[in-house]
């Protein structure tokens, strides 16, 4: 723990001179600043710390759908239709870890080569190192450094996810689902998971035989059924919840769009949709998405700060004692965690 | 299987993370594509870029993605115009602590002026991936 105290002191001003170097333009300290924040070092709180305030102006928008289906040639072709505007755009795209090495193939750049020298496009990739929800755990701390540092348009690619790797909804302010054409039926439509959180769904290979079918299939599922749906519950506007008691969440009405990523055939289309789903989400600072990822944040840390109390040196080994009692059956384990909350003299307030 | 298991132990704190590019414009990546896939399962993150980079690109990833170890594979002939290129951009960029290694088949003198350029170690045929991996585990210098 000493040489973990040391390191954050003496870290302190070198992540000042990053941050300062990073906001005025110094690409290479951007890299480095992200580095740490990856690997989760003392320097990358500084930095989070000075920069968190400076962040929540961007657009961040999470890219999903299943592996192979265009995620990064989509990416590239949003890159190109948002730099004919002139907006900065940061992309962070996300590649499983090895579960028996921990090594990882990092490979979406291969498809976003056409603008890699533009300062005003900055691409990283990053291993999921275990993390299972199709983002890596510092992902949402990756996007916030981009943001303070004036990227307009975030783009989190996840990995190639299958139907339930629904945490890049809570990342991003706007969920983009991508589809493959000819993946499945009417049925996979309506089922749970990944395609409730989309706000765009987006059915890519346009040009591929069944295309136009799979969109509106997806559309007759996922448009008119929540519509269906959504008329039972009517009586208050758009959410409000100004009566007691139990309000429902409401399924979302996604946009279903058609793109060719390799033409760029609907890419000015999405990127219309996305523009309205900013302009709808920005009135507040309160949307489910932004408060959804707070708490994410918020418990993270809490998570880690805990186990890093349980781990320090005058209660580890009363802390591995615990653990060994739970897995002799000795201990249950609510007792132990109850045990372990009093070591750490966390007033229960249950009591 | 032993060295595996010693290598991921060595990995758990903090994978090295190493950009395999291939400048220039020879087509043939199969190489490259053994050597990422081998060094992903020696326990590093290994990013690949693709085919046709100019330097400036390899620059712009290796610095984008703070990479620990830039890997060159060129089998062109075209390692003496390009890779210097490569080493002094790297140096402009304030790149200073990246490893650069070359991989493809490359002349015993050219080598020695590569290393003069900059190029920390050049691996011809022959090479195993595990040699390629203990190299560079023991030479780069992470950054963070």
């Amino acid at each position: 723990m000493a040489a973990g105290v040391k390191a954050a002191g003496a870290s302190q001003p070198d992540a000042t001179a990053l941050v300062d170097a990073a906001l005025a333009g110094d690409r290479l300290a951007l890299a480095r600043i992200l580095t740490a924040v990856e690997n989760r070092t003392p320097l990358a709180e500084a930095a989070l710390r000075r920069l968190f305030p400076l962040a929540g102006r961007a657009h961040l928008v999470g890219i999903t759908g299943p592996p192979g289906s265009g995620k990064s040639t989509l990416v590239s072709a949003l890159i190109a239709a948002v730099r004919e505007q002139g907006r900065a755009v940061g992309v962070i795209a996300v590649d499983p870890s090895s579960p028996i090495t921990g090594g990882a193939l990092l490979g979406d750049r291969v498809r976003m080569q056409a603008y890699s020298t533009d300062r005003d496009v900055f691409i990283r990739s990053m291993a999921a190192r275990g993390h299972a929800g199709g983002l890596a755990s510092t992902s949402t701390a990756a996007a916030a450094v981009l943001d303070a540092a004036g990227f307009d348009l975030i783009l989190l690619e996840t990995v190639g996810t299958g139907q339930s790797e629904v945490e890049v909804a809570a990342a991003a302010d706007t969920t983009v689902v991508l589809e493959a054409p000819e993946m499945g039926d009417e049925v996979q439509a309506i089922k749970a998971g990944l395609l409730e959180v989309a706000d765009i769904v987006v059915v890519n290979k346009g040009d591929r035989p069944g295309a136009q079918r799979t969109a509106s299939q997806l559309r007759a599922m996922l448009v008119a059924v929540g519509r269906a749906g959504a008329k039972g519950a009517k009586g208050a506007g758009a959410g409000a919840g100004a009566g007691a008691g139990a309000v429902r969440p409401r399924p979302k009405e996604p946009e279903v769009l058609l793109t060719t990523a390799t033409t760029g055939a609907g890419i000015p289309e999405l990127l219309g949709s996305l523009d309205r789903h900013r302009a709808r989400g920005h009135e507040a600072s309160d949307t489910p998405a932004r408060l959804a990822r707070a708490e994410a944040q918020v418990w993270a840390i809490l998570a880690d700060r805990l186990r890093a109390d349980l781990h320090a040196p005058a209660i580890r080994e009363a802390t591995a004692a615990t653990m060994r009692e739970v897995a002799a059956h000795e201990l249950d384990p609510f007792a132990a965690a109850d045990r372990l909350l009093t070591e750490l003299r966390v007033p229960d307030p249950r009591r | 299987m032993l060295l595996a298991r010693h290598n991921r132990r060595d990995m758990t704190d903090r994978p090295l993370k190493v950009l395999i590019a291939k400048p220039g414009l020879d087509g043939h990546d199969r190489g490259a594509k053994v050597l990422a896939r081998g060094l992903r399962d020696e326990g590093f993150e290994v990013v690949y870029t693709g085919l046709r980079q100019t330097p400036d690109m390899v620059v712009t990833a290796a610095l984008q993605e703070d990479a620990d170890v830039v890997g060159l594979s060129i089998l062109s002939g075209a390692h003496m115009t390009l890779v210097p290129r490569v080493t002094a951009k790297l140096r402009e960029a304030g790149m200073t602590d990246v490893l650069v290694v070359v991989g493809g088949i490359i002349p015993d003198d050219d080598v020695v002026e590569l290393k003069r350029a900059g190029v920390a170690e050049t691996f011809g045929p022959g090479t195993t991936i595990a040699e390629v991996a203990e190299y560079l585990r023991a030479n780069a210098r992470p950054t963070a």
